[in-house]
């Protein structure tokens, strides 16, 4: 495989590479017909990232060298990131670079050409490797939505970076609602974090396929890489997702490239528990309620009712935590734990913190021996970890 | 109970973000004091973490273009809660370009201060930050521990340097040594000091000025040359000093020799008043 990059293309790679980044240790690298691909997934397999560069986007690509199979290849990410580093420096310095990657040299060579005539070549060694694939399918997830990049990135700018999570749904009026997640144990502790909400109107938005009341939590940090990467570049970033649980979907497409993230979403196993009126959805809709009369909203309707009069403190007390039995179905996991999740789960104690659920995707290709009945079903697999 | 308020002029919105974000580099929890007049932040550390207190104080008619409240009773129409500086702080950092911003008590899961701002977008649509801000409700019987400090009468009063020359030489003092003494005395002389074993460091300022007494005062009654001296913590001195982003109107200090420094800095519409206990 031998590409050459030119030009501002060079920071475009760069800043690809840096989103990859914030997923996953390990990049794999694969020459494909259609164009240059580039992939990792997480430790925990919750994220799955991908960039395909098209043909077009280099000043010249070639897969194969002649007689030469298709090569692919796995490199450590921190390694290929250094050569990236600073992307203001590429921007400004960097007037070629090209790619390599073959057989007998058994290292991918990547090689910077300076102005000045100044050239850096860095030796990767790699591993051989499997092809990393996902399966997922945008076209199988109901709802959609999309949005151009500049105006996402606003909507998370309020979020503070050390925010794992966030729910995304859709609020009364077809607003979109960007809100922190927080766990259950945490907001019944006495360390409560701020929780924040943006709230965007649909007129903002390119597509908006879906109903009131879905609403999906995902990791933000990963959701932060690939909207760097599209702000950058100034594309539209199309979120496609189905149910909590389900994986969600976030692609930008252009001509000479495309990215795909996958993420999975928090499975929110409190169903049982709705009588709490905790479940995300609505939780949504209660705090959009009080944000439709941002315009007229009434005294009377923020009230506190909580008396501090001498010797009050005790009244501050959540009555539900004392019911709380403590870590019961937590204490024995088991051997039979790849099942239990259905049995220790739907406890009717009410006030037991879920515990937080990303399923992961799952790597059919890549872990399964070649015999492996594992097809391209589109079906993800149920997490296999347990609950450990 | 009851509170909410609204801003809507960008100046004030302003100066308010400015009020939070100084709080917060003073402490990590604070008490905010709602009145129908006022907004005070309050802070009153326990002796074992340093025993520093703060007292800061808005007219809430400088800021506010609505405000209604109601406190626990007529007689006893004020609010008490606690939250964390750094959370407000935060809140208002996103309502840098906002057209309104709206604050108010709330309880939703739990109690909070919601802080909702009305964004300014290019597009025609609205966008709506919400923030809520966990608090504590504070219990009546809690209160007279926060009430505004008492001056104790002052050995010597005068008036500081500017701020960020006085940063700049406290700052290269915190590498030495960590207690700082500072001396002053009724002719405008003030003196920073660090003395360890090896070195020993002073800073002189000169014609400082000291503040005329009010009518009704007893008059100094000790030598215009004699030094008043308070050993303090240099960290706690470099907290409020660091934290100031603009120059105060007015910045007065009074040494109460051997107990303690305290430090009034006086904006265009907020006070502060910031006091560190002498190092025993």
């Amino acid at each position: 495989m031998k590409c050459v990059v030119t030009g501002s293309n060079v920071k475009v790679l760069g800043k690809a590479v840096h989103s990859l980044s914030r997923i996953g240790d390990e990049l794999y690298l694969e020459p494909l017909d259609d164009g240059l691909s580039l992939r990792t997934v997480n430790s925990s397999r919750s994220a799955y990232a991908c960039f395909l560069f098209a043909p077009l986007f280099f000043q010249q690509y070639q897969p194969t060298t002649p007689g030469q199979d298709l090569l692919r290849c796995k490199i450590l990410m921190k390694s290929f990131l250094s050569i990236f580093r600073s992307l203001a420096m590429l921007e400004k310095t960097v007037e070629k670079c090209y790619i390599s990657l073959n057989d007998r040299s058994s290292c991918l060579v990547v090689q910077l050409h300076y102005k000045y005539g100044v050239k850096k070549t860095h030796n990767l060694s790699f591993q051989d490797c499997e092809s990393l694939q996902a399966v997922f399918s945008p076209a199988s997830c109901p709802h959609v939505l999309r949005a151009p990049a500049r105006i996402l990135g606003e909507a998370v700018l309020p979020f503070p970076l050390a925010l794992a999570e966030v729910t995304l749904g859709i609020g009364r009026g077809r607003r979109v609602i960007l809100r922190s997640y927080q766990e259950k144990e945490e907001a019944d502790s006495t360390t409560k974090a701020m929780v924040t909400e943006m709230s965007i109107g649909e007129e903002d938005f390119q597509q908006l396929q879906a109903p009131e009341g879905v609403a999906i939590t995902f990791c933000l940090k990963e959701f932060r890489g690939l909207l760097s990467f599209a702000e950058s570049a100034n594309l539209p970033l199309t979120i496609h997702f189905d149910a909590p649980g389900r994986p969600a979907i976030f692609t930008i497409e252009d001509s000479l490239l495309d990215g795909h993230f996958v993420l999975a979403t928090l499975l929110e196993l409190d169903i049982h528990s709705q009588d709490q009126s905790s479940s995300e959805p609505h939780q949504q809709a209660r705090s959009t309620a009080h944000q439709d009369n941002f315009a007229s909203d009434d005294i009377d309707s923020y009230m506190i009712a909580m008396e501090t009069t001498v010797g009050s403190e005790g009244s501050r007390a959540l009555p539900s935590v004392s019911l709380t039995p403590g870590p019961q179905h937590h204490s024995n996991p088991g051997p039979d734990s790849e099942e239990d999740e259905d049995e220790a789960e739907p406890s009717p104690v009410p006030g037991t913190p879920p515990p937080k659920k990303f399923r992961s995707l799952f790597f059919g290709s890549i872990l399964a021996p070649p015999h492996s009945p594992q097809g391209p079903n589109p079906v993800l697999a149920e997490d296999s970890d347990g609950e450990g | 109970m009851k509170f909410r308020a609204k801003i809507v002029d960008a100046a004030c919105l302003n100066h308010f973000t400015r009020v939070s974000n100084m709080i917060a580099r003073l402490a990590k929890t604070c008490t905010l004091r709602i009145s129908p007049e006022k907004l005070n932040f309050i802070l009153c550390d326990r002796l074992a973490s340093g025993g520093v207190s703060m007292w800061s104080e808005l007219e809430q008619e400088n800021f506010f273009s609505e405000f209604q409240m109601e406190g626990v009773s007529a007689e006893n129409n004020v609010i008490y809660v606690e939250l964390a500086s750094e959370n407000l702080s935060r809140a208002l950092k996103t309502a840098q370009n906002a057209r309104t911003l709206k604050i108010k008590l709330t309880n939703k899961n739990f109690p909070c201060l919601t802080v909702s701002v009305e964004l300014l977008s290019v597009s025609s649509s609205s966008r709506i930050v919400t923030h809520d801000i966990p608090i504590k409700v504070i219990p009546r019987r809690l209160w007279k521990d926060l009430q505004e400090p008492s001056v104790p009468d002052a050995d010597v009063s005068i008036y500081l340097p500017a701020l960020k020359t006085m940063k700049s030489v406290v700052e290269k003092m915190k590498n030495i040594s960590n207690h700082l003494v500072m001396e002053a005395n009724l002719s405008g002389d003030l003196n920073l000091k660090i003395e360890t074993e090896l070195v020993c460091v002073t800073t002189h300022f000169r014609d400082l000025g000291n503040p005329p007494l009010a009518s009704g005062d007893t008059p100094w009654d000790r030598d215009p040359a004699e030094m008043a001296e308070v050993c303090v913590d240099i960290r706690k001195l470099l907290q409020l000093l660091a934290g100031q982003q603009v120059n105060p109107t007015k910045a007065l200090c009074s040494l109460v020799a051997g107990r303690m420094l305290h430090l009034h800095l006086l904006y265009e519409d907020v006070s502060l008043q910031y006091f560190i206990p002498a190092r025993s």
